[in-house]
């Protein structure tokens, strides 16, 4: 299942890209892309544990960026 | 500028006037320092606090740090005005940053302003406003003039000009009544729709169109991948060169601690890559941008940088050179009437849906009756046979005659011939011309003209008959006679011909040739317009089905790459001058910051340019456009 989530915050494409990083390696998400220019996140991950999954991006987000804010 | 931008602009106002203070007030030893700590501590408490939090994290080679260590350094050795002057232009910088990339973000979004904010539906208690995602299928909704579709549906009742452009970059304005397809997206130009919807507003295409150009992200060009790992190893390199360029030439050539250590923060200020990873997808993104408002829409970054390089294209015939719309234009029966022949081929063709058969029974007119009708087989790339009031009738090419050992009649021309026989015996032949699109001749000597090595066409088609399109459209190659299967088989002939670094482009309809559009290194499907397949199958899609669109789309990728290899070799050159300067004891530091932010901003508004790559405007968006138009929103 892939969602998609406004990211806002996110001021330079080397941070983005960090960020893309982290949250690709958490565990069950399949793949994961920071659009910098739109702001968006987009995360694909198993329907069935979407929600703990999104749980652990906005930890991660808080954790690698606190600057930035993932709108759910 | 929003209100982080304006507080910031004021700690730098604040700062520079400290700074300015400092450096006029003439004193000395602490109170020097002192004095000079005021407006570091203004400008840069922001950027050590955040440093010092990046170490706990263990994230050495943050930005923050790198400029927190150099302005220390500077304090260290007594550098003063250097190590504020540090602060003061990265935090200038970061503004500068910071706001071109907003403005771009801005162009952005203006150029995707076609989402439809809500939808009016028809209710048992009359219109009422809802939100699009609330609208079921099935639903009722009313669009009026000015007002944009929000969701793919048929109209029922009423007439009205739309206009397309947001979709298709097409300006002239399209009439849609009564049974007619009205696509989300497009806007009412006058008139009033009622519409039953057809699609969730989740599938409808506007939604589909803003999903696949927000994931594009997802799909790097290689440039941009090198650039990121590029960056992930330039900073601990410019890092260790650093202290290498602190540490050596005082112990083993009798330097000047100082002086060399002064070197050094110059290498940490410019350690920085964020010049270089901040252009590149931008770049990209400006360019798949700017091709989707001239309505091509790029599903990545790699597939626009590929396009730069296309050497051989390929086209499908059916539907993509030539209209697709097929018109019986001669009946030849060998005995027996016109009519006869006709009811002959109609009745054959009853059960299968290719736009021959289709021609045929329009060509025909009459209600087919299916029970005569039995046994129908429709035969790969041959024809159809069918048995009809207990005779065995066989329609189709003349191959198909061959196979079944019926003597057939050779006709000349460059149509599609359809051969008819009854129990063996032939009656005729039935010729079926499709016209070839107005602009395909002209689009294609523009392709040759912006360097296309090869053009070919791939058809089903007799190779007499394609060749004879082929040097009418002035294409260099034709593989004809090809089964459906047949074109991943050319497609996969024609990879082994490009060089190693061109690429092959095939471009479809997405119908039927979803294969040979994935197979080419880029798929390009045209007239996607409300075609699901067109929009999943290919890598490029052309929202509507001119051929001239493929040149506009060579246009923007190769501008793009231009800009992209500016950007690089401005950000890289600029970086290595400073870098010479200062082991040569030439730069100060607060001139290497200068030009690492300059060139970044440099670089954003560069990349800012790919947005107009397609030569359409984006100064204006829509909504601008129908205000500008007199209409209410």
């Amino acid at each position: 299942m892939k969602k998609r989530y406004v990211l806002t915050g996110i001021d330079c494409a080397s941070c983005a890209e960090k960020l893309e990083n982290a949250i690709k390696k958490i565990d069950g998400v399949r793949d994961a892309a920071i659009n910098f220019m739109t702001q968006k996140l987009i995360i694909e991950a198993g329907e069935e544990r979407f929600d703990r999954v999104l749980d652990k991006v906005a930890s991660v987000v808080r954790r690698v960026e606190p600057g930035c804010t993932l709108i759910l | 500028m929003n209100k982080v931008h304006k507080k910031d602009l004021y700690r730098i106002f604040i700062g520079s006037a400290l700074f300015a203070a400092a450096l006029l007030i003439p004193a000395k030893g602490a109170w020097k320092a002192a004095l000079f700590l005021l407006p570091y501590a203004v400008t840069g408490a922001d950027v050590l606090l955040l440093a010092a939090r990046n170490i706990k994290k263990g994230r050495i080679f943050d930005e923050n740090l790198l400029m927190s260590l150099a302005s220390i350094g500077a304090f260290c050795i007594r550098e003063y005005p250097e190590a504020v002057a540090v602060m003061l232009f990265y935090r200038v910088g970061e503004l500068a940053e910071s706001y071109a990339v907003g403005k771009a973000r801005r162009s952005i979004s203006a150029l995707m302003d076609i989402r439809p904010d809500y939808a009016v539906k028809e209710t048992g208690e009359g219109l009422i406003r809802v939100d699009p995602e609330d609208i079921a299928v099935g639903d009722v909704i009313v669009v009026k003039t000015g007002e944009r579709v929000p969701l793919d549906g048929i109209v029922i009742e009423g007439r009205a000009f739309v206009d397309t452009a947001a979709l298709t970059g097409e300006s002239v304005p399209r009439q849609v009544q009564a049974g007619d397809e009205v696509i989300s997206g497009f806007i009412n130009s006058g008139g009033l729709l009622k519409i039953k919807v057809e699609k969730t507003f989740g599938e409808s295409t506007v939604v589909r169109i803003l999903e696949l150009v927000e994931d594009s992200a997802a799909r790097k060009a290689k440039t941009e991948s090198f650039i990121s790992r590029f960056a992930r190893y330039y900073t601990p390199i410019v890092v260790i060169g650093a202290v290498f360029l602190a540490v050596l030439p005082p112990l083993f050539f009798s330097g000047i601690w100082s002086d060399w250590l002064m070197r050094a923060l110059i290498f940490l200020v410019i350690s920085c890559p964020c010049a270089l990873v901040i252009s590149v997808p931008l770049s990209f993104f400006g360019g798949i941008g700017g091709a989707s408002k001239s309505g091509i829409l790029i599903k990545g970054g790699n597939y626009l940088e590929a396009l730069a390089k296309a050497e051989i294209i390929a086209f499908d015939k059916t539907g993509t050179l030539t209209k697709g719309t097929f018109r019986v234009t001669q009946i030849n029966p060998e005995n027996g009437s016109s009519r006869y022949l006709l009811r002959l081929a109609a009745y054959a063709e009853s059960y299968s849906d290719h736009p021959v058969s289709r021609s045929i029974k329009e060509a025909f007119g009459e209600e087919i009756d299916p029970l005569r009708v039995t046994e129908a087989e429709e035969i790969s790339g041959l024809g159809v046979r069918v048995r009809m009031d207990g005779q065995v009738i066989l329609a189709g090419n003349g191959k198909l005659m061959d196979a079944n050992g019926v003597r057939w009649k050779v006709s000349e021309g460059s149509d599609t011939v359809v051969h008819v026989a009854v129990d063996g015996e032939y009656k005729g032949n039935i010729v079926i011309s499709d016209e070839i699109k107005e602009d395909s001749a002209a689009a294609i000597a523009e392709l040759k003209r912006q360097g296309i090595e090869k053009t070919v066409m791939l058809t089903g088609d007799l190779r007499h008959v394609g060749e004879k399109t082929a040097s009418e459209l002035g294409i260099d190659a034709v593989y004809a006679e090809l089964l459906p299967e047949g074109k991943v088989i050319a497609v996969e002939a024609l990879l082994n011909e490009t060089t190693a670094k061109g690429k092959l482009v095939y471009v479809g309809d997405g119908i039927n040739d979803a294969p040979a559009l994935s197979r080419a290194d880029i798929g390009i499907a045209m007239g996607a317009l409300g075609s699901d397949a067109a929009l999943e199958a290919a890598d490029i899609v052309l929202m509507d089905d001119s051929l001239s669109k493929i040149s506009t789309a060579l246009t923007i990728s190769r501008k793009t790459h231009g800009i992209v290899i500016q950007n690089i070799a401005m950000a890289l050159g600029f970086k290595a001058l400073v870098m010479v300067l200062g082991v040569l004891g030439y730069a100060t530091m607060w001139a290497a910051v200068f030009a690492d932010v300059g060139v970044s901003v440099l670089a954003i508004a560069n990349a800012a340019r790919a947005l107009n790559a397609g030569g359409v405007k984006h100064g204006r968006s829509m909504r601008q456009t129908r205000e500008k138009a007199g209409f209410k929103i």
